[in-house]
C-alpha cells in the first residue's frame, strides 16, 4: 500500500469517494508523521482526538449524500484563525493561553465542507515576519536539505536550535513546511505582504493569495486589514484550487468581503491558455538579480509562450516604492489592532500597581522584539504632525501602484508574471539581525499585490543551482482567480512536479 | 527625517509599550534604518492623487439597525486573566 501521506489532496479525496481508504487511516497516517516530525516545529498544537473524531464522522457521511466536497480530508490550520477551543495565539506570547469562543468563517467553511483537522502550525508571531523565526514558539525547520548538508547533520542540528538548517519562509512558515513535509493535505495560510507566496516559493509548494474580499477576515487574527487575505498552500494548483473554493465566499460578520459566489475554481485547472495575453513588468528586473531567477523568469515565460499565450513587456512604474509605502501602511493598521492587547480581556497579564504600567509591562514582556518595532513605527508615522507626511503619502502612493496595474489590464493583459523571491531560502539565523530592511526585501516582489488588492499564486518552476526549490508569481485581475489556475497549472506542468525531500527528519 | 532617543521613549510610551533604558540606543537605530528605508517615498510626485481608501471597490453593506447577539457575558470573560462579579478586573483607576 502506497503511504498515504504522499497522495494529492485531489487523489485522497477520488479515494475516499471510492471507498478505497477511509478518512480515519488518512487521519491516522498524518497524525504517525506528525509525530515523527516533531523536530520540524511546524505544528504548535496537535489535536488528535478532535481529528479522529472528525475522520469518523466523515466516514459515516462519505457515500451519502451530505458528503462535503471535502469530506474526510486531512488539513493543517496556521494558528492565526480562531479555532473553537482550541490554541488560537498568532505564535505570540501576548495571547498566552488565549481559547476562542468561536470559530473563524475561513476555518467553519471547511469544517462544513468536510475537512478534517489535524491541528494548528506555527508561523510569525502575528504574522510579521519572512522566516517563521519571530515565532514566540520557536524557528520552523524547512523540510529541505541545506545544500551539502548530510541526514545526519541535519538530524543532528534539529535537536539544538536548528542553526544553519534552512527557513521555510514565513510567515506562514509552519504551513509551507507541514504541508512539503507531507504531514496534512493542504493548510491554510494567510498573506499581508507576501506571507502565503514566498513561504510556497522557499519550500517548493502551490499558494494563492486571493484577490481582497475573498475569504472572510472574521476570525482572522488581524494584522493590517486592508492588506490581510487568507489563501491555502496545498502541494498542487489543483489542490490550492480545491481549497480555495472551499475557504472564500461571502459573509455578512466581515463588511468587507464580497458578496460574489465563488466560481468552481477546479474547473479552470487544465483549461487552455492558448489566446492568453502575459505581461512581463520591467520594473521587476532589479539590479543584482540573481542569473538563475532571471533566467527561472524567463523559462517561465517561455512556457506559456509554448503553451499558446503571448508574451508582451509591461511597466509598473511605482514598484519600486510598493515595499517602503508598505512599510508605513502595514505597521500602521498593526499599531491600531493590536492595541486591544492590554492584558485585561484576555492572554498574557503582568501584574502592576496602575492600569497604564500594567498596560506597558504586558505589552513589553508579551510581544516580540519584530512586533514591538514595528508597532512603534506605526505609531510613529499616524502621530500628530507626521500623519501627512507618512500615512497620507504612503496611501497616496497604493493609488498610484493600483492604478499602474489597472492600465496593464486595460491594456489587454490577462495575468503578470514575476519572479516569486530575490533568492531561494536562506538558513535560520542568517538575515536581518543587524538591519530589520533586510529581512524585508524578502517581500519585494510579493508585496504590490496586497498593496493593489490583487490575487497573486505562486508555483514552483525549478530548481537553484544549489538544488533548492523556486518559485514564480502570477497576478491577476481583480477576482480572476480562475486565470491564475489556468497558467498555474501550465507552469506547474512545464517545470515538473516538483520532487519533495524525503523524510529525513523522522 | 530620523528619531532622537527621546523620541523613542515618547513613542514607547503611545504605543503602551515599557521600553529599559539600555533598549533605547539600539531601537532608535533600528526605527532609523527603516525610516531610511521609506525615505524613498520623498521623491514620488503626489500631486491630486487620492489616498487609498479601499482597495477593491465596493459598497459597504448595510443591515437593520437590531441587536443580533448578546447574554454572552460568560463567553466574554472567559478569557480574561481576572474576573470579578462578571466584571474584567484593573488596578484602581480612580483616586
Amino acid at each position: 500500500m502506497t503511504d498515504l501521506t504522499t497522495l494529492t489532496l485531489a487523489e485522497a479525496r477520488d479515494r475516499l469517494k471510492s471507498r478505497a481508504v477511509s478518512s480515519l487511516e488518512l487521519a491516522k497516517a498524518h497524525l504517525e508523521a506528525i509525530e515523527r516530525a516533531k523536530g520540524l516545529n511546524a505544528f504548535v498544537a496537535v489535536t488528535a482526538d478532535k481529528a479522529l473524531q472528525m475522520a469518523k464522522a466523515s466516514d459515516a457521511r462519505l457515500g451519502g449524500k451530505e458528503a462535503g466536497p471535502l469530506e474526510g480530508l486531512p488539513i493543517g490550520v496556521k494558528d492565526l484563525y480562531a479555532t473553537e477551543g482550541v490554541h488560537t495565539q498568532a505564535c505570540s506570547h501576548i495571547l498566552d493561553g488565549f481559547r476562542p469562543p468561536y470559530e473563524s468563517t475561513v476555518t467553519a467553511n471547511l469544517w462544513r465542507d468536510g475537512a478534517v483537522m489535524l491541528g494548528k502550525l506555527n508561523m510569525d508571531e502575528f504574522a510579521m515576519g519572512s522566516s517563521n523565526e519571530t515565532s514566540y514558539y520557536g524557528p520552523v525547520a524547512s523540510p529541505w536539505l541545506p545544500p551539502n548538508w548530510s541526514r545526519e547533520r541535519a538530524r543532528a542540528a534539529l535537536g539544538s536550535g536548528k542553526r544553519g538548517l534552512l527557513t521555510p519562509g514565513g510567515s506562514s512558515g509552519g504551513s509551507a513546511s507541514a504541508v512539503a513535509a507531507r504531514l496534512c493535505l493542504a493548510a491554510t495560510a494567510s498573506d499581508t505582504g507576501g506571507s502565503i507566496r514566498q513561504p510556497a516559493a522557499f519550500t517548493g509548494v502551490v499558494g494563492i493569495k486571493p484577490t481582497y474580499g475573498r475569504c472572510s477576515r472574521y476570525g482572522m487574527v488581524a494584522f493590517a486589514s486592508s492588506l490581510d487575505q487568507a489563501g491555502p498552500l496545498a502541494r498542487t494548483v489543483r489542490d490550492a484550487a480545491i481549497m480555495l473554493r472551499s475557504m472564500a465566499g461571502p459573509d455578512p460578520k466581515d463588511s468587507t468581503c464580497s458578496p460574489a459566489s465563488v466560481p468552481d475554481y477546479e474547473a479552470a485547472v487544465g483549461r487552455s491558455v492558448k489566446g492568453m495575453t502575459i505581461g512581463v513588468p520591467r520594473e521587476y528586473r532589479l539590479e543584482g538579480m540573481s542569473d538563475e531567477i532571471e533566467r527561472l523568469w524567463a523559462r517561465g515565460a517561455e512556457w506559456l509562450r509554448a503553451a499558446g499565450a503571448s508574451v508582451v513587456d509591461v511597466s509598473l512604474s511605482h514598484t519600486p516604492y510598493a515595499l517602503p509605502a508598505y512599510y508605513i501602511v502595514a505597521p500602521a493598521e498593526a499599531s491600531s489592532n493590536l492595541a486591544r492587547y492590554d492584558g485585561v480581556r484576555y492572554g498574557l497579564r503582568e501584574p502592576a500597581p496602575d492600569v497604564i504600567e500594567l498596560y506597558e509591562k504586558t505589552r513589553a514582556s508579551g510581544f516580540g522584539a519584530e512586533v514591538r518595532r514595528r508597532l512603534m513605527i506605526g505609531t510613529y508615522v499616524l502621530s500628530a504632525g507626521y500623519y501627512d507626511a507618512y500615512y497620507l503619502r504612503a496611501q497616496k502612493i497604493r493609488t498610484l501602484i493600483k492604478r499602474d496595474f489597472e492600465r496593464v489590464f486595460a491594456a489587454g493583459v490577462d495575468a503578470v508574471l514575476t519572479p516569486a523571491t530575490p533568492s531561494a531560502a536562506f538558513g535560520i539565523g542568517e538575515v536581518g539581525s543587524d538591519n530589520p530592511v533586510e529581512m524585508y526585501l524578502n517581500d519585494i516582489f510579493t508585496v504590490t499585490v496586497n498593496m493593489a488588492g490583487l490575487p497573486g499564486l505562486v508555483a514552483p518552476a525549478g530548481l537553484s543551482n544549489k538544488g533548492l526549490p523556486l518559485g514564480l508569481q502570477l497576478i491577476g485581475r481583480p477576482f480572476d482567480e480562475e486565470t491564475l489556475f489556468t497558467l498555474g497549472e501550465t507552469i506547474e506542468q512545464s517545470a515538473g512536479r516538483m520532487t519533495l525531500p524525503e523524510p529525513w527528519w523522522a | 527625517m530620523s528619531v532622537d532617543l527621546n523620541a523613542v521613549r515618547r513613542i514607547a510610551h503611545l504605543a503602551r509599550i515599557e521600553v529599559s533604558e539600555a533598549e533605547t540606543p539600539h531601537l532608535q537605530r533600528e526605527i532609523n534604518a527603516i525610516l531610511k528605508f521609506v525615505e524613498a517615498l520623498d521623491t514620488v510626485d503626489v500631486e491630486g492623487v487620492e489616498p487609498m481608501t479601499s482597495v477593491i471597490p465596493m459598497a459597504l453593506p448595510m443591515r437593520e439597525d437590531v441587536v443580533t447577539d448578546g447574554d454572552i457575558a460568560p463567553k466574554v470573560l472567559a478569557n480574561a486573566p481576572m474576573t470579578e462579579d462578571g466584571f474584567f478586573v484593573v488596578p484602581k483607576v480612580i483616586e
